[in-house]
């Protein structure tokens, strides 16, 4: 079997996740699974206008395809897709996507929950928050538990 | 020379993201460059002021505290990322 090639992206845009399920669907036949994950904006109870989202452009594709070439070292899969967006992003909108595609679907649901785990550990993004009262909330701070998810992993 | 590039509230309290300095040979560490930055104005001091909640890579890659700096193209100050 030829090694998968993770497709990785950071854009701006948005991404048609049906369109990506084709993509991965489409280039190999021997896939019993595809696990989606698929992060949005919350609204924080209607009080949120947007996210801004900063990214280091370079180390965030060199990161993504680091914790992708670690995630397709532990599990078999038959296709990989991270997608990540930047920029001005509303509640409602898609900020992340992580489709795990293999033979079963164990491999890929430990593979996207892995991958997620790590990215929001790893990848250089940042979340800035503005308020629907104009103001801005600040800078997103790291959580304790999403660390805490992320360490989970080492000890399997 | 070295380009350092800074991210989010880092980038905000220095006031630019990015600028090109001659690393002094005695800067052997990522700790050593920090606290020679800290010394190079209040908005430097302030951006750093918590030191061990920075976050460093070198050349894209992420690095600890105690790595060397020699060598080192592109070094990247940042807090905790927040993707995802």
């Amino acid at each position: 079997m030829d090694a998968v090639q993770p497709r990785i992206i950071v854009q701006r845009d948005d991404f048609d996740i049906a369109a990506e399920m084709s993509q991965i669907s489409g280039q190999n036949r021997n896939i019993g699974a595809v696990v989606t994950f698929s992060g949005l904006c919350r609204d924080e109870a209607g009080t949120l206008a947007a996210l801004e989202i900063e990214h280091y452009p370079g180390m965030a594709e060199a990161e993504m395809t680091r914790v992708a070439a670690e995630v397709l070292d532990r599990w078999t899969l038959t296709g990989l897709t991270i997608i990540h967006r930047f920029g001005l992003i509303k509640p409602g909108e898609n900020i992340v996507l992580v489709m795990a595609a293999s033979i079963h679907r164990e491999a890929a649901f430990n593979a996207a929950s892995f991958l997620m785990d790590y990215l929001k550990n790893t990848a250089p993004f940042w979340k800035k928050e503005h308020l629907n009262t104009g103001e801005e909330r600040g800078w997103v701070e790291a959580k304790t538990k999403d660390q805490d998810a992320f360490k989970r992993w080492h000890s399997l | 020379m070295t380009k350092l590039v800074y991210f989010a509230w880092v980038r905000e309290r220095i006031g630019k993201g990015e600028e090109v300095i001659e690393l002094d040979p005695a800067i052997v560490t990522v700790s050593d460059l920090l606290a020679h930055l800290k010394t190079r104005g209040e908005e430097y001091a302030a951006a750093l002021e918590y030191e061990n909640v920075i976050r460093v890579a070198i050349n894209q890659e992420h690095v600890e505290h105690d790595a060397f700096v020699k060598g080192a193209t592109e070094i990247a100050l940042f807090p905790p990322m927040t993707g995802g």
